[in-house]
């Protein structure tokens, strides 16, 4: 299949690649090196790969490459580019958030779009939510806490630098 | 400060957070090649012919390999833990659908999966047989000879047998069961089943391998490095040094990735065409390589007026599919615990691994232990409903303690089963009065206990490291697969050496480099590594010492090892290497399957449910889950308690939701789509208890508890179902569609059958 040259916005860089039709998002990252996002069902169910377009989070197993054209896309490994984690990544520290990670980058990037959305949310908020990502470790109580304490180190640190 | 006993982050968590941390799922070597798998469609069959030319002729397809092909390289292509049964690619007959045929060889993975659309396979159909208690007549054999490996000594008996799909039985006989039945006032005898499911790690199976000129590298996500490496080098006929196994973070494994999976294809594969080859498989592909047992179980108790169980005999078939896998160890391992955590004089188990034409079976988060609770704690509830006892007050009429016979024979020591129950009653309020709903809506609670004995006799080594600077790298061959055991050891190695936790390098699994250790399963590795480290650190502490001395320095001083080092090298120079091996005692069972030391400890693990039961649709809702385990002294509770969490949660899936659907052998749900596993909405309050106590034995004294979580669970919830609307269930999954059709049975107009 012919290849086609794309451009795009990738974790704040302006870059340029070629990719063929039939690739998808998870696959083109490779290509950057970013390994973040991870195919794992393959049919957009688990959430494993998720990756923000334009600020929008898809799941980049069934997005295809060539739509990233134009786009902005930011992965997991922009949230802690100026070497500090993001208050998301904090939290699921502290709550032990994750045990095998694998589906982790996930859970953090929907996390952050959550709390976009919702910057106080409850607890069925945070499952409505995070509900189309999954994991099999099973540290669902523990991401529930996490983002609830991600919510309040955010309103924290917004009075404080007021 | 102390090290154990602290709530302490994982090492790696910085590097999972930012996606950065390394699984096998991400390598990509220069010169690679994709392999894609071109499987059976029939659960049964002759090999005729394997069409291969039109995959070999597609553009960019660099080889097509079938079976013949690896015999040519390998002539005894058969590897597995248990028995030599499974060939690397099929050879003459293939024994269910979704087994290896061919591989097809692309630098591109995507042209590789399209090579595969273009192989065509005939075969001569042969009978399949699915059910395990079916699979007991011989006349379809899945095998026409057993072919044990010799690993294990007490499977040598079954060498060259044929005739039989019995890839194992385990016999255990303790007093006169006959006898105490026939004098027990009640009788009472229950058939349970359970499904087969599936562990669903994230990081679907994967390995890569690289062969050099003078050796051979396989990088896997697998649980047992230590047997791949000697497995692979058995197969070659090499010494193990010429196989180096690394593995690095595991994407979950819960007993999926143990012994040989993908590391055998992708190791002859590369060997035959010289180049690196990675074989990652999808999701879908992951329900055709291991899975857990499917199992019936037929249990019979005499119980005496007054509630003490007197006898209990134990018939369990095990669905091992096509090929055994660790499943002779599943059966006869858990056999020495299916008579439940009670104190019963006369028991008898009879235990068999069976060959049938399903994907093969293995270990899963229990090694067939909850397939076993959900039986007896079914049972056990039963019986206290038939002679008009309290649940709670008949368990605990009839619990085992310690200093007692298990029914191995063994005297149980160390097994916190009266405190985990009690932690599990006074939680669950059991004496308090309890919301029984009303209208459609019927609320019930339900109890379940549990005891396991831990796989053994097995070995670990472990290897530190003191550098010059008094830095420490410890060495150990278990994978963090997500459950700690990197931070644990740390913690074991920062108690003894009085550094903090978190400056100590823990090594992942790299045969070159770290030793042997049997592998990371059945919650062995906290208990077996953690004695290795904490030795291996002592060992460290008194060559510092002795080194110490060597340099002259006094006695008793407190130097810090840099200076130490420069006093004795006259430069940052030099290390210390300490080292330790742990093996525990055993006795294997005799000829009654009674031993007097079967275990080095014991696990306990026990849940509790509260749930609603819609009578009108057989919706169960869990309004509430207690787990309780016997941890001895936690390393780390922090991480115990989401391991507890965890567990029960994955085990409610099992309990609730999960089950393969067989069509003529061929899975007809195997996509996350249509196998249901629990997601963020499907969780009820849930409610962990870490009960401490003292295991002798262990470092610092703890014992390991990843599978503990899972034990009570779905005996629980089917008790309190029972509790909520007098239906029992006796299979798993339990399905709203189960609990309607019992309920409608109930009341006397049964749904049709499906």
């Amino acid at each position: 299949m012919s290849a086609r040259t794309i451009t795009f916005t990738l974790n704040g860089e302006p870059v340029s690649t070629t990719t063929e039709p039939h690739r998808n998002l998870v696959e083109l990252l490779q290509q950057f090196g970013l390994f973040g996002a991870r195919e794992s069902c393959g049919q957009g169910l688990c959430g494993c790969c998720t990756v923000l377009v334009d600020d929008v989070a898809v799941s980049g197993c069934l997005y295809f490459a060539v739509w990233a054209d134009g786009k902005t896309i930011s992965t997991v490994e922009h949230l802690d580019a100026d070497g500090a984690l993001s208050k998301v990544q904090q939290a699921f520290i502290d709550c032990g958030a994750f045990q095998c990670g694998f589906c982790t980058p996930g859970f953090v990037l929907m996390a952050q779009q959550l709390l976009k959305a919702h910057p106080d949310p409850s607890d069925d908020d945070i499952r409505h939510y995070l509900s189309g990502n999954l994991c099999r470790c099973a540290a669902y109580p523990e991401i529930i806490e996490a983002v609830k304490r991600a919510a309040k180190a955010a309103y924290v640190s917004e009075k404080i630098n007021r | 400060m102390n090290q154990v006993g602290r709530d302490f982050p994982r090492l790696e968590v910085r590097a999972k957070v930012t996606g950065r941390a390394e699984y096998t799922h991400h390598l990509r070597l220069p010169g690679m090649l994709y392999g894609k798998v071109f499987r059976s469609t029939v659960p049964h069959g002759r090999i005729l012919h394997i069409d291969t030319e039109a995959a070999r002729k597609l553009p960019g397809v660099h080889r097509v390999i079938t079976g013949e092909d690896i015999k040519k390289l390998i002539p005894e292509p058969y590897y597995g833990p248990a028995f030599h049964d499974q060939p690397i690619l099929a050879l003459e007959k293939v024994r269910h659908v979704g087994e290896p045929v061919a591989v097809v060889l692309a630098s591109d993975p995507h042209v590789a999966e399209q090579g595969v659309q273009l192989i065509s396979a005939e075969y001569e159909e042969l009978p399949a047989v699915y059910d395990e208690v079916q699979a007991m007549k011989p006349d379809i054999l899945v095998h026409e000879v057993l072919k044990p490996a010799g690993t294990f000594a007490d499977l040598k008996h079954l060498k060259d047998r044929g005739g039989t799909n019995v890839a194992l039985d385990y016999h255990l006989r303790r007093g006169d069961v006959d006898g105490a039945l026939a004098k027990a006032d009640h009788v009472i005898e229950h058939t349970f089943k359970t499904q087969q499911c599936l562990h669903v790690a994230f990081e679907p199976f994967v390995s890569v391998a690289d062969p050099g000129d003078s050796k051979l590298t396989i990088y896997t996500a697998n649980q047992s490095p230590s047997f791949v490496r000697i497995e692979i080098a058995r197969l070659f006929g090499w010494p193990e040094n010429r196989v180096r196994v690394k593995v690095p973070y595991v994407g979950g494994g819960f007993g999926g990735k143990l012994y040989i999976k993908l590391e055998a294809l992708v190791a002859a594969l590369a060997m035959l065409v010289r180049r690196p080859v990675k074989i990652a498989l999808t999701m879908e592909e992951q329900f055709y390589v291991i899975t857990k047992h499917p199992t019936t179980f037929r249990i019979k108790s005499g119980v005496t007026k007054d509630g003490r169980i007197i006898a209990r005999s134990c018939e369990v078939h095990w669905n091992g599919g096509a090929y055994a896998d660790i499943g002779p160890r599943v059966a006869q391992k858990s056999g020495f615990t299916a008579a439940g955590p009670y104190d019963i004089d006369n028991v008898s188990v009879d235990s068999y691994e069976m060959y049938t034409n399903r994907t093969p079976a293995g270990a899963l988060r229990g090694f067939g232990i909850p397939q076993l609770v959900w039986a007896y704690e079914s049972h056990t509830d039963l019986i206290a409903r038939e002679i008009g006892m309290d649940p709670v007050e008949f368990r605990h009429k009839n619990l085992l303690r310690n200093g007692r016979p298990q029914a191995s024979g063994t005297i149980l020591k160390d097994a916190a089963i009266p405190e985990v129950f009690q932690a599990l009653v006074k939680r669950m309020n059991w004496d308090a009065p309890f919301d029984r709903g009303a209208g459609i809506l019927r609320r019930g609670r339900g109890i379940a206990i549990a005891l396991k004995a831990v796989i053994s006799p097995t070995t670990s080594v472990a290897v530190i490291n003191i550098s010059a600077d008094g830095s420490i790298t410890l060495f150990t061959g278990s994978v963090d697969m997500g459950q700690g055991s990197d931070t644990a050891y740390a913690l074991i190695v920062g108690e003894v050496l009085g550094v903090p936790a978190e400056d100590v390098r823990v090594v992942h699994s790299d045969t070159d480099v770290t030793p042997y250790d049997m592998g990371t399963l059945g919650s062995r590795s906290l208990y077996h590594m953690g004695n290795a480290v904490r030795l291996a650190a002592e060992d460290a502490r008194g060559k510092l010492r002795a080194l110490a001395t060597e340099a002259g320095l006094p006695e008793g001083t407190n130097y810090p090892p840099v200076e130490i080092f420069k006093k004795r090298y006259g430069m940052q120079a030099g290390n210390v290497i300490g080292t330790a091996t742990f093996l525990p005692t055993y006795s294997p069972p005799d000829a009654q399957g009674l031993s007097s030391n079967v275990t080095p400890f014991w696990m306990v693990g026990g849940a509790g449910a509260e749930v609603e039961v819609d009578t009108e649709t057989g919706h169960v809702r869990v309004l509430r889950l207690v787990n309780a385990a016997d941890c001895g002294k936690p390393i780390n509770p922090a991480v115990a308690r989401t391991q507890l969490s965890g567990a029960a949660i994955m085990q409610l899936g099992f309990t609730l939701s999960e089950a393969m659907h067989l069509d003529g052998g061929q899975v007809t749900n195997a996509s996350l789509a249509d196998y249901k596993i629990p997601g963020m909405a499907d969780i009820p309050p849930i409610e962990c208890e870490l009960v401490t106590a003292e295991q002798h034995n262990g470092p610092f004294g703890a014992k390991g508890l990843g599978e503990s979580g899972t034990f009570g669970v779905s005996p629980a919830i089917a008790n309190a179902i029972h509790d909520a609307v007098g239906v029992r269930i006796m299979e798993l999954p339990i399905t709203a569609e189960a609990v309607l059709r019992a309920l409608r049975a109930k009341e006397g107009r049964p749904l049709d059958d499906e």
